[in-house]
């Protein structure tokens, strides 16, 4: 009865809901930052290493529904080795693939999951969440990020 | 599931007569009859409601309190006619004792406004722990303007009020108390008379805040005694943008006004402005006179139903729905106090609500998923956020039986 709903919560959300992958407390991280959904009080911490313009390392903590935390999980693995630049291209296409427009799925790679999420407008911010508040990490933004 | 026979016969209450009044209801959402159940967000509203503010742009739209012709005097009258069964749906003492505004927040923020200028810094005022925002943000911002002090009256597991704590917080300095009738998040039905002749010993002023408990619960101001009872239209099977403040005219007369403008003065000049009397002193400008109307409609259509027996029947869904929900191993309900409206807040095991609220929303059930307003209730419970699902006069025990079955699928689906 619920098939239809498999397009948004696919198998492998469920996986990275269960298994969350980077979710710890980086000790050693050279920057950190809070992002917050005020809507529906989503919150998780954001990590990572740098070595040089490369993302050397990444992780999260926090608490979210299965679609924020697959994202996140989904997020810092994909970013592992990336340079800030091609960080910052991801999430603009990934932005417009959670809110609907055209983008070529092949360069998202495994992100390409959570394409579902352009049906419900409630939950877009859901998996844009994490995104967010690596843009701002990356900005080096040092308040919290809401997705408002 | 079967339904429980005991329960599904409150003598003479017609919930399939009831249903056919709300156009809304009798629509398919994802494929799915809806069962709506997100009523303490806010109601549907019966056909008796949305004609009345057909006929009012219809036939009488006119500007109230001014005009000399016929169409303003019929709004005028209308649009007084609402206040008068509000106060009598209140049973307040005088029609004269009901404000109009948006909604309970808008109630409570003209309130709080007015005591800026009665209080001052070391007073104290009292809410407690299970408050909707509305009732907590106001009393926060006047007291950073004047200097006085928040006290938070603590809650238990169960989200029931700590008596003696409460009365503990009790005191002369205590210049200002707000309470809810009825917790939003938890369901939880506040002892308020008993805390209203606790505060009444150290004189002071008591606001209830009924958004929640009015569609509910009988309210009798008189009895109560409280100083001021607030609430929203739209709860209440009303349109949304009205609401009312009830206050003993002896606090309103002593109360600035809120807004300026037009229909609050009696007499300006660049020099000075005489406001008008009481209530019409905090009704400035041109008023939301359909929605008042709607308002009017809606409390003639509950005293049709009857709110004891409103009350009976959701309280029956209430005891179905808990009684269902102890068979789901992964399902707690937050807010289990023993005095308790007909709201299930509640958490799955693994499930985040968010992920509920989309998965039920599938299956065709409306029910409300996030922190309800009520941030620091979430936290007192450790939870981020709960899923609820609330009832009205028109839920019916099929509907809590498929509320059950949806909640069981999205357990497996999630496995």
């Amino acid at each position: 009865m619920l098939d239809d709903l498999r397009d948004l919560y696919q198998e492998v959300i469920f996986d990275h809901n269960r298994n969350p992958r980077n979710f710890r407390v980086m000790d050693d991280a050279d920057r950190q930052i809070d992002g917050f959904n005020p809507l529906c009080g989503d919150r998780l911490t954001l990590f990572i290493k740098l070595d040089g313009d490369k993302i050397a390392d990444a992780s999260f903590q926090g608490q979210g529904c299965a679609i924020s935390t697959a994202s996140a999980s989904l997020m810092t693995d994909i970013v592992k080795g990336q340079t800030e630049q091609e960080a910052q291209h991801l999430f603009s296409l990934f932005h417009k693939m959670a809110t609907g427009e055209h983008v070529e799925m092949d360069e998202l790679g495994k992100l390409a999951v959570l394409a579902g999420v352009c049906e419900y407008p409630a939950r877009v911010k859901c998996a844009t969440l994490p995104w967010h508040t690596l843009d701002a990490l990356l900005k080096g933004v040092e308040e919290p990020v809401t997705t408002e | 599931m079967a339904i429980n026979p005991v329960l599904s016969n409150i003598e003479g209450y017609d919930v399939e007569r009831i249903r056919q009044d709300f156009p809304v209801l009798n629509q398919q959402v994802r494929g799915k009859q809806l069962v709506y159940l997100d009523n303490a967000a806010t109601s549907q509203k019966p056909k008796a409601v949305i004609d009345s503010i057909v006929h009012y742009y219809e036939n009488d739209n006119a500007n109230i309190h001014r005009g000399v012709h016929t169409l303003s005097e019929r709004a005028t009258l209308s649009y007084e006619n609402a206040r008068k069964k509000v106060a009598s749906f209140m049973n307040a003492a005088s029609e004269k004792e009901i404000v109009f505004a948006r909604g309970a927040t808008e109630a409570i923020n003209l309130v709080a406004n007015a005591f800026a200028q009665k209080l001052k810094a070391g007073d104290e005022v009292l809410i407690t722990a299970m408050e909707h925002h509305s009732n907590i943000v106001p009393w926060q911002m006047l007291c950073e303007k004047t200097g006085a002090v928040l006290k938070v009256a603590p809650i238990n597991d169960k989200g029931e009020l700590i008596w003696d704590a409460f009365e503990a917080l009790v005191s002369n300095k205590t210049k200002f108390a707000a309470v809810s009738h009825m917790s939003n998040a938890l369901g939880t039905i506040n002892p308020i008379k008993q805390m209203i002749d606790v505060l009444h010993q150290f004189d002071v002023p008591v606001l209830i805040d009924g958004a929640q408990a009015i569609p509910h619960i009988a309210v009798d101001v008189q009895a109560l005694d409280c100083e001021f009872y607030v609430f929203s239209g739209h709860k209440l099977y009303a349109p949304t943008g009205i609401g009312a403040l009830y206050g003993k005219m002896e606090q309103l007369e002593h109360m600035a006004p809120y807004q300026g403008g037009g229909d609050m003065i009696s007499i300006v000049t660049f020099e000075n402005t005489a406001y008008n009397k009481v209530p019409y002193k905090f009704e400035a400008g041109t008023p939301n006179i359909a929605g008042t109307i709607g308002l009017g409609a809606a409390i003639d259509y509950i005293n049709s139903v009857g709110i004891d027996a409103i009350a009976a029947h959701e309280n029956s869904l209430l005891e179905y729905a808990t009684d269902l929900s102890h068979k789901i191993d992964k399902l707690r309900i937050i807010g289990t106090a023993d005095n308790k409206g007909a709201i299930l807040s509640f958490v799955l095991d693994g499930i985040h609500p968010h992920d509920i609220g989309t998965m039920m929303d599938h299956q065709g059930i409306a029910v409300r998923a996030g922190h309800h307003c009520a941030m620091p209730v979430m936290d007192f419970f450790g939870v981020p956020a709960t899923a609820r699902a609330s009832f009205a006069m028109y839920n019916t025990y099929e509907e809590v039986d498929a509320l059950m079955a949806g909640i069981e699928n999205l357990i497996e689906m999630f496995g």
